[in-house]
């Protein structure tokens, strides 16, 4: 086990706690493939941090984990003073409604809804707030620079656009947890510095905590720290 | 839901395929549909008129007015039953018309009624040679004050008013006088001349005096020398009827399964193409449950566009065939019917997908998965 966790942070301070956390696949030959090894990982709730790792390493997991998507064979997580270590399916559906926002690697724009449209689709899957949705989408795309591209679809806006539009989108729930999924790897370097250092400026102003997962170690700058992982296992 | 309905209105043309298929099934279904009450309606007119509760043949009649005799002597004794107000003889025979102005071979097919009891919408019957025809005749060229002529003997019948739907075996109908239509009988059917007070049927009125049902008590008080039955159980026991209610059904059946299937692949393949938007909605809290329900959304827009459509082609189509081309009726109910039974076939179609998208996993929008 390697504890990854910065030092003696309170409960109401701390965005996740992962502790002691396994991900066994059972395959069909009586084997086991272990994608997460006691892993252990606490976030403040305002750090951001680089996972760093080759492909099959386990990020993908571990922050599939952190995010509600996958449930962990063994161990505890915490996200946001909820433990979602026992939840079910539906319980987990409605966590990620509430508490954690997504960038996903391939941006994944709802291709038929505009930007604006596609910040309150977050707010048509959980609880509807109306106004104060729509008023929240407008000032998150204002915040994001892309007030006046709020009316375009996504095929009629840049790769950086549409990846400032899905950090809107992550951002709509007001999430303790961000969770950015290898978000430069589909743009050149100058762009990802941009989207890097945006994603820094946005989750800084608004206090909220992020996992940023990469193999690329040249953005790591932009992030708290770094944390490696290799073959499921965390390393500091 | 939102969803489900906003793609629809921006990407129309993802769904015209399905719907141009589906209107096409609406439109076959709707159309066998109003052939089935055309064919039933043109067989079935002159017992329906009937303002009566039973009708009653002969008991080896099986329900067919050329098979049944009444002879006076049963006639009187279902006179005599509890319950019977009044008793009226009915008899036809099938003969083609010779409509003046037409060629002549050009024949018109005509039954001519001879009736005592006036069925809905005839006055009392009209004095001997003359006859009221169903306005389907119009279409052959029969105009009131016309004299057309009756079968083989070409029997003169003036034609003094028309009726509506009174037609009977697929042919149309003429409401004469008893005298009339024994007279007709027996100049073109000699061998099934019948005698004065003989008739094929009997129309009755009145109701059961106890707990046996009229029809029941009528075939007692004669000892079973008769057959008799409802009006609705006469028109079901008409030779042919059910035959034809039976064969329309089932070809109506297959149309509704053919529409099930097509908007089943249709949707299951729109599943599979949104796999992974699926997942990434879910991973961002769709419920499983409101991505269905978008489906199902989209499944019933489309059929009912296609439905709407449908109803409305072949509305215009029964405007624009000549009346008495071919037996089309159309009706609010069966349109309605219709619809229905496609919006039924549309949610059980997209139940197919519903294992799909439970299955997709949210895991997959982030590219992890077992």
């Amino acid at each position: 086990m390697t504890d990854t966790s910065t030092a003696d942070r309170t409960t109401t301070d701390t965005a996740l706690r992962m502790s002691d956390v396994r991900k066994v696949y059972p395959m069909g030959d009586g084997s086991e493939v272990i994608a997460l090894d006691h892993a252990t990982l606490t976030l403040g709730s305002d750090e951001i941090v680089a996972l760093v790792g080759p492909s099959g390493s386990g990020k993908t997991t571990l922050c599939s984990i952190a995010g509600g998507i996958l449930s962990a064979t063994e161990g505890r997580i915490v996200v946001d003073d909820e433990d979602i270590s026992g939840h079910d399916a539906k319980q987990l559906t409605t966590f990620r409604q509430r508490k954690v926002g997504f960038v996903f690697q391939s941006v994944n724009l709802v291709p038929f809804l505009n930007a604006r449209e596609n910040l309150l689709v977050v707010d048509e899957l959980g609880r509807r707030t109306g106004q104060a949705a729509r008023d929240r989408a407008d000032q998150l795309l204002e915040e994001l620079g892309l007030a006046d591209r709020a009316k375009n679809l996504p095929s009629q806006l840049s790769g950086g656009q549409r990846q400032r539009v899905a950090i809107g989108r992550a951002l709509m729930n007001d999430p303790a947890l961000v969770l950015f999924d290898e978000p430069t790897s589909a743009l050149d370097t100058k762009l990802g510095e941009q989207v890097m250092e945006l994603i820094h400026d946005e989750m800084k102003s608004r206090g909220t905590a992020a996992i940023v997962v990469t193999h690329d170690e040249r953005i790591t700058h932009y992030c708290d720290r770094s944390v490696h992982i290799i073959d499921g296992r965390l390393e500091a | 839901m939102k969803l489900a309905l906003t793609e629809l209105r921006r990407r129309p043309g993802r769904f015209a395929t399905a719907t141009v298929i589906l209107t096409l099934i609406a439109v076959l279904l709707m159309f066998l549909g109003g052939l089935l009450d055309g064919l039933i309606a043109n067989s079935t007119g002159a017992l329906r008129a009937q303002q009566a509760d039973v009708v009653v043949y002969s008991d080896t009649a099986q329900a067919s007015f050329v098979r049944s005799r009444i002879e006076p002597d049963v006639r009187s004794s279902v006179e005599s039953v509890d319950g019977v107000t009044e008793v009226g003889g009915l008899g036809n025979v099938q003969l083609g018309a010779r409509v003046p102005g037409n060629g002549p071979r050009d024949l018109a097919s005509t039954v001519l009624f001879g009736y005592e009891l006036p069925p809905e919408g005839l006055p009392e019957a009209p004095p001997m040679g003359q006859a009221y025809a169903d306005d389907t005749l119009e279409a052959d060229g029969v105009e009131v004050g016309m004299t057309i002529l009756l079968g083989p003997a070409r029997s003169p019948i003036e034609v003094i008013g028309f009726v509506s739907d009174t037609n009977f075996a697929g042919q149309s109908s003429l409401w004469a006088s008893d005298a009339t239509w024994r007279s007709v009988l027996s100049e073109n059917r000699p061998d099934a001349r019948l005698a004065e007070g003989v008739f094929q049927a009997l129309v009755v009125r009145g109701e059961a005096a106890g707990d046996v049902p009229l029809a029941a008590a009528i075939d007692d008080a004669t000892g079973g020398a008769t057959d008799s039955y409802t009006v609705d159980a006469a028109i079901e026991a008409i030779p042919g009827v059910s035959e034809q209610t039976t064969t329309f059904n089932q070809i109506i059946g297959v149309t509704v399964a053919i529409a099930l299937v097509v908007i089943a692949l249709f949707f299951a393949l729109l599943t599979v193409e949104r796999t992974g938007l699926y997942g990434v909605l879910k991973a961002l809290g769709a419920k499983s449950s409101t991505l269905f329900a978008g489906l199902v959304a989209q499944a019933v827009v489309v059929t009912a566009i296609a439905a709407g459509v449908a109803g409305a082609l072949v509305i215009v189509l029964d405007l624009i065939i000549p009346p008495g081309s071919i037996p089309l009726l159309v009706t609010p109910a069966r349109l309605v019917t219709s619809v229905v039974l496609l919006l039924v076939a549309a949610v059980v179609g997209c139940a197919f997908s519903l294992r799909r998208v439970l299955r997709v996993d949210p895991a997959s929008a982030i590219g992890t998965t077992s």
